[in-house]
């Protein structure tokens, strides 16, 4: 590692099944950009690679590796030699791996053949940010060792990009405290849209837009949460929870991202625009 | 009960109350309807993911309305986990006077009652007990410290636990145990799991300390902290 940029941190797909002791699932934010990248380069999908929000990251490499990058798009250079994304790259002994900033959406991730093989904690080499679990932040000089996971050879070469124009459209479920909301409330939420503030990371995003109304007033005992949870705390500003969220939170859920939109949840960067419609709806 | 949904692939069981949550998430644990995954207990609610390929949940709220509930929590734990502590916490004093009760008192009560595991979150091994003596429930502080030492066994509300690690916290701090509860590198990493019977022991000296008059270094402890974080450590 040369420069870790934003924030780089190695992600896996996290260690679920153990909620009930405290302990969140974490891993990618955007899971199939890392399952494609993993896929390109002949890893299970679940091998350990790199998540790098805003790009910016630099790493030389020690010995040769077939790499490949997915998710934002993000122009990227070995050895001063521009090269694509969404397909493998052979980068040779003592090369250098730069990426710039993603001209659109926000997480780059890396796979390299044979997977990061950081120590694995309570089964999952992902860094959880909120519960402070697995390998950290990186930083420069960090050295990180490559495994063996890879299990075979990719059918494709290269994966086609899927970019719909415009706004990030997220299809919600309603609940499972919308009751303790106005009925305005949750046709504001689906009908104006909302921006994702600086305040944002792996744990959620921050929304700003029309404040969500209250019906009720009172105190909400602690319950589990799930990503895609749009939190609604006392400003009536929502925090669409990601990756890293809580176990278990106090403040009540409007709505529910669906599972299959979360990772262009996990796309959307500060100052994009975001737009909920209930499931079903259409876009 | 009633079963709220909770995105594409989850359902919220809200119960009566935390009795009927544990019970609850004991009967889906040892029978858990076709397609369940895992399960969160909390305090009036239990989280039920489920694989929407297999179950979706208009069955699921079936199955789980059909479901027996046992009468009493299982006795799950043939072994009570027991926990020394040095009840010298910088809280002591003041949860003494919220009581009405010499701190003497206090670790009287905190250590003749029994606990149950009713939950874990906030951080990684926090689990939150059921079983509090109900003098010695007090509201959190005012003002949470930004640093707990791990180890601190707390109480706040209608729940006692321990800090796992070195945290933020807002609960009143009674005294110190050095059993460590959380080990990442051990399987299970905590042995404070949903269910478990806790009993807390007296080691050293106590009472002492809160004696000498060493309470509210934030002034008076006020209300619970902001809405809906009323439980959180």
């Amino acid at each position: 590692m040369v420069q870790p940029g934003y924030g780089a941190t190695v992600q896996d797909l996290g260690r679920p099944g153990l909620a009930a002791l405290g302990v969140g699932c974490s891993g990618a934010a955007d899971r199939g950009a890392l399952r494609l990248a993993n896929r390109l380069v002949g890893n299970p999908e679940d091998a350990a690679g790199l998540e790098m929000p805003l790009g910016g990251v630099e790493l030389e490499f020690r010995r040769a590796a077939t790499c490949a990058l997915a998710g934002a798009d993000c122009p990227a250079w070995v050895n001063g030699r521009p090269v694509g994304t969404r397909t493998p790259l052979a980068v040779p002994a003592g090369a250098r791996l730069r990426l710039g900033t993603p001209v659109r959406g926000l997480r780059v991730y890396l796979a390299v053949r044979g997977g990061l093989d950081v120590p694995a904690v309570l089964g999952s080499r992902a860094t959880d940010t909120l519960a402070g679990l697995g390998p950290g932040r990186l930083t420069a000089g960090l050295l990180l060792p490559v495994g063996t996971a890879a299990t075979g050879w990719p059918a494709a070469e290269h994966a086609p990009r899927r970019a719909p124009a415009g706004p990030t459209v997220l299809q919600v479920i309603p609940g499972p405290r919308d009751d303790w909301f106005t009925a305005a409330a949750l046709r504001t939420l689906c009908g104006e849209p909302y921006t994702v503030t600086a305040d944002s990371d792996r744990v959620g995003m921050r929304l700003d837009g029309p404040a969500l109304e209250r019906a009720e007033s009172g105190e909400l005992p602690s319950e589990g949460m799930v990503a895609g949870a749009l939190q609604v705390p006392p400003s009536g500003r929502p925090i669409l929870f990601l990756a890293d969220h809580p176990v278990t939170g106090g403040y009540p859920v409007i709505a529910v991202v669906r599972r299959a939109d979360l990772d262009a949840a996990a796309q959307a960067r500060p100052g994009d625009t975001l737009r909920f419609r209930l499931e079903g709806a259409g876009r | 009960m009633r079963v709220l949904r909770c995105g594409s692939d989850a359902v919220l069981i809200e119960t009566e109350d935390a009795e009927q949550a544990q019970r609850l998430h004991a009967a889906l644990r040892d029978a858990p309807p076709p397609g369940t995954g895992e399960l969160v207990p909390a305090a009036r609610t239990v989280l039920v993911r489920y694989d929407p390929s297999a179950t979706d949940w208009q069955r699921l709220r079936a199955a789980v309305t059909a479901l027996p509930l046992r009468e009493a929590p299982p006795a799950e734990a043939a072994e009570t986990v027991r926990i020394p502590v040095r009840y010298d916490g910088p809280d002591l004093a003041e949860v003494a006077r919220l009581a009405g009760l010499t701190p003497r008192q206090v670790v009287e009560r905190h250590t003749a009652a029994r606990y149950r595991v009713a939950f874990c979150g906030f951080a990684p091994g926090f689990a939150y007990l059921t079983g509090l003596d109900p003098h010695l429930r007090v509201p959190r502080r005012a003002e949470p410290r930004t640093r707990v030492p791990a180890g601190a066994v707390a109480v706040a509300d209608e729940y006692t636990g321990v800090y796992p690690r070195t945290s933020p916290g807002g609960w009143q701090l009674l005294g110190t145990t050095d059993l460590p509860l959380w080990d990442p590198t051990a399987d299970p990493p905590t042995r404070l799991r949903p269910g478990t019977a806790v009993r807390f022991v007296a080691i050293g000296q106590h009472g002492e300390r809160g004696e000498r008059g060493e309470s509210g270094e934030h002034g008076e402890s006020g209300e619970h902290g902001e809405s809906g974080e009323a439980v959180r450590p």
